[in-house]
């Protein structure tokens, strides 16, 4: 008897265009997103191989990583960002390709926008120069990041040469307990299976957890997929899946959208489908995370202590000691009370507005701590309208939060938004690399946003499920 | 238009040590603020080489004119960024020797005719060792016959099945390999319910 195919398994073979010789599959890409940082280079090499882009309709632009979140008024104070713009206009107006710009009202990060927008869809093979492109994976579509080489080839061919990844099927179990969040599930995954545990391989998240989640709740984790090495991760469309795309302005439309709806049901992986490994998660177990190191997999629940270095195998002492160096962090000390400067609140991970009105429910019970700086920064412009429509930006202000216009921003500071010096930022983004936050010694503490409005009120790590 | 084939990269090698080394590292974002690739090369590792003050592997002279840079696990990892390859070719790098690659890395790097290649934790220490005790030594890694060889002897490396054929065939500059497939890719598509708009 043959078992069933898998989602990933239906998504590469309907988009398969042929085997390549080097055994990779020369793989059909249905929505390629590019935004400014990645995709000049890319136009500049297609221009030297007098190439035209095969499919400009299948191509779609934003500018999110280098626009400043106080005010997007051109041009850009910063005249490197201000070309970087221009180039991306230029390019995209030259190629027929649609970009949101920042004055037409529907502009953001692009693994904001692109789900939001309805443009991505199960069943779609996507990719963006941009490791969190994994993102889109939310909706039963096979997404992953790619380079700016490989960015010339979508533009080209609007195909990439790749080799299909083995799967790993994750459970999450139970039911997740007040105050933990979709982050902390991530969190806690890549925890445990270790931020390289993911090379080689895709990740379908199921299990009733994530049956459970909202569609932004799935966009949480699967961004995360890259954190743990994974390239691409995925949840199998379901009615939650197809009622987010309901009436979205990319998403098909009347006779049409039945027809959609059941074809997207039919990409979910087989019950009798077979996996290269399974792993299970106790949901119930999980409280809010947090990380304490230089790697999204240096975490450790806001109730327990840091970890020792005598408790670590050998060979991962060295990259312990870097971290806790790096940090000026101790082993064995609690997490909780770790005095935090700067409160970061944002970045594809956690910038929609179900984070926002978490962190506002937060906002709600306090005041920002004396001398801890605090950015609330929108993931897109449809976000921001939402967010003014329901009153947040109101109640962050009130409490004393910095409301700022949609982009990266801080997520990794291409733009003004920077750490000083050794400043400990409670970030609700995905990295905690060494300077990723801006500054070459800036320290970054990731967590949910409902746990950064938490710190920014009390000025350290502090347990959320103790004010909700 | 396609890449040269490359069948073997020889000369001096520098040796990186530490996992997890991601590719904010090895290009800080503030270099990112750019619409070439040029002058990448002198601000690769930037941060890491202001906070060891000069002593950062990329700044020992002994290690000048390196070709060949050995690293540890999941180098590469984070952010698909192709300026960090880019900035590592642009400062004379022309193949990594290592523990394990990120997979974005090292499609970039096949992307550009980069080999990645990767073998086991003692013969790796013992590369290391040998390179960082004679700086001035000439490594070999040989794609064909998947070695590295140095001071420390001949040891087997692994690189993935398709970069290797790819590096070894010339074919790694993907656009050319992929505009071959012609009207087929035209064909794939409009098999595809959402490209056809859901009709029929
Ligand atoms: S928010 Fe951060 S991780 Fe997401 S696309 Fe922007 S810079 Fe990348």
């Amino acid at each position: 008897m043959t078992s069933g195919k898998t989602l990933l398994d239906k998504v590469w073979d309907a988009h398969a265009v042929r085997e390549l010789p080097s055994g990779q599959t020369q793989l059909f890409i249905g929505l390629h997103l590019i935004h400014e940082v990645t995709s000049p280079q890319a136009f500049a090499m297609l221009r030297e191989l007098k190439l035209p882009v095969r499919f400009p309709e299948r191509t779609f632009a934003t500018v999110d990583h280098i626009i400043p979140t106080d005010t997007q008024a051109r041009p850009l104070a910063d005249s490197l960002a201000e070309e970087m713009l221009v180039a991306l206009e230029q390019n995209t107006r030259a190629a027929g390709i649609k970009l949101f710009a920042p004055g037409e009202g529907q502009q953001g990060i692009v693994h904001v926008i692109g789900p939001e927008l309805g443009l991505t869809q199960p069943g779609m093979t996507i990719a963006c120069g941009d490791s969190h492109t994994s993102t889109h994976g939310a909706f039963g579509a096979v997404a992953f990041g790619i380079g700016t080489s490989q960015v010339r080839d979508v533009l080209a061919t609007q195909c990439l040469a790749m080799a299909r990844p083995k799967l790993r099927r994750i459970d999450v179990t139970g039911k997740l307990a007040a105050g933990v969040y979709a982050k902390d599930v991530i969190l806690a995954i890549i925890r445990q299976l270790g931020v390289k545990g993911g090379v080689g391989f895709a990740y379908e998240y199921a299990g009733p957890v994530v049956d459970a989640m909202t569609i932004e709740e799935r966009l949480t984790v699967c961004n995360m997929s890259i954190e743990g090495g994974a390239r691409c991760g995925y949840v199998n469309p379901d009615e939650t899946t197809i009622d987010y795309l309901h009436d979205r302005e990319y998403a098909p439309r009347g006779d049409t959208w039945e027809r959609a709806a059941n074809h997207w049901r039919g990409m979910a992986s087989d019950a009798d489908a077979r996996y290269d490994d399974r792993v299970e998660l106790d949901g119930a177990a999980l409280a809010p995370s947090v990380t304490w190191g230089i790697n999204p997999g240096q975490s450790v629940g806001v109730d327990e202590k840091l970890p020792r270095l005598a408790d670590a195998p050998r060979d991962a002492q060295p990259g312990l000691a870097e971290a806790f160096e790096y940090m000026g962090l101790r082993p064995g000390e609690p997490i909780a009370g770790t005095k935090i400067d700067v409160a970061f609140i944002g970045s594809c991970t956690n910038g929609r507005i179900s984070d926002l009105r978490e962190a506002a429910r937060v906002a709600r019970t306090g005041t920002v701590a004396p001398g801890v700086r605090t950015l609330v920064v929108p993931g897109s412009q449809a976000v921001a309208r939402q967010a003014e429509d329901e009153g947040l930006p109101e109640v962050f202000r009130s409490a004393g939060f910095d409301w700022r216009e949609a982009g990266c921003s801080m997520c990794l500071a291409m733009n003004p938004d920077k750490l000083v010096g050794r400043e400990v930022s409670a970030s609700s983004s995905n990295r905690n690399f060494k300077g990723r936050q801006g500054s070459p010694t800036g320290r970054t503490l990731l967590m949910s946003p409902a746990m950064v409005a938490a710190a920014a009120l009390k000025g350290e790590v502090a347990d959320v499920r103790e004010v909700l | 238009m396609p890449g040269e084939a490359l069948s073997r990269v020889a000369g001096r090698a520098c040796a990186l040590r530490g996992d997890d080394i991601d590719t904010d590292r090895i290009i800080p974002a503030r270099y990112l603020r750019c619409v070439t690739f040029d002058g990448l090369g002198e601000h690769a590792f930037a941060d890491d080489r202001t906070q060891a003050k000069g002593d950062h592997p990329l700044d020992d002279p002994r290690f000048d004119g390196a070709r060949i840079l050995v690293v540890g696990h999941n180098f590469g990892c984070g952010s698909s960024r192709e300026h960090a390859p880019q900035a590592l070719l642009r400062r004379g790098f022309q193949a990594f020797v290592g523990g394990s690659f990120a997979e974005i890395f090292a499609g970039n790097c096949t992307a550009l005719g980069l080999p990645c290649a990767t073998l086991d934790d003692d013969a790796r220490n013992a590369l290391l060792d040998a390179i960082e005790l004679d700086p001035s030594q000439e490594v070999v890694l040989d794609l064909e016959a998947g070695t590295v060889t140095s001071r420390a002897g001949t040891t087997p490396v692994t690189l993935a099945a398709g970069p290797r054929q790819q590096l070894l065939a010339g074919t790694w500059d993907a656009t050319s390999v992929l505009l071959e497939a012609g009207d087929a890719i035209e064909g794939t598509a409009q098999t595809l319910p959402y490209v056809r708009g859901f009709r029929g």
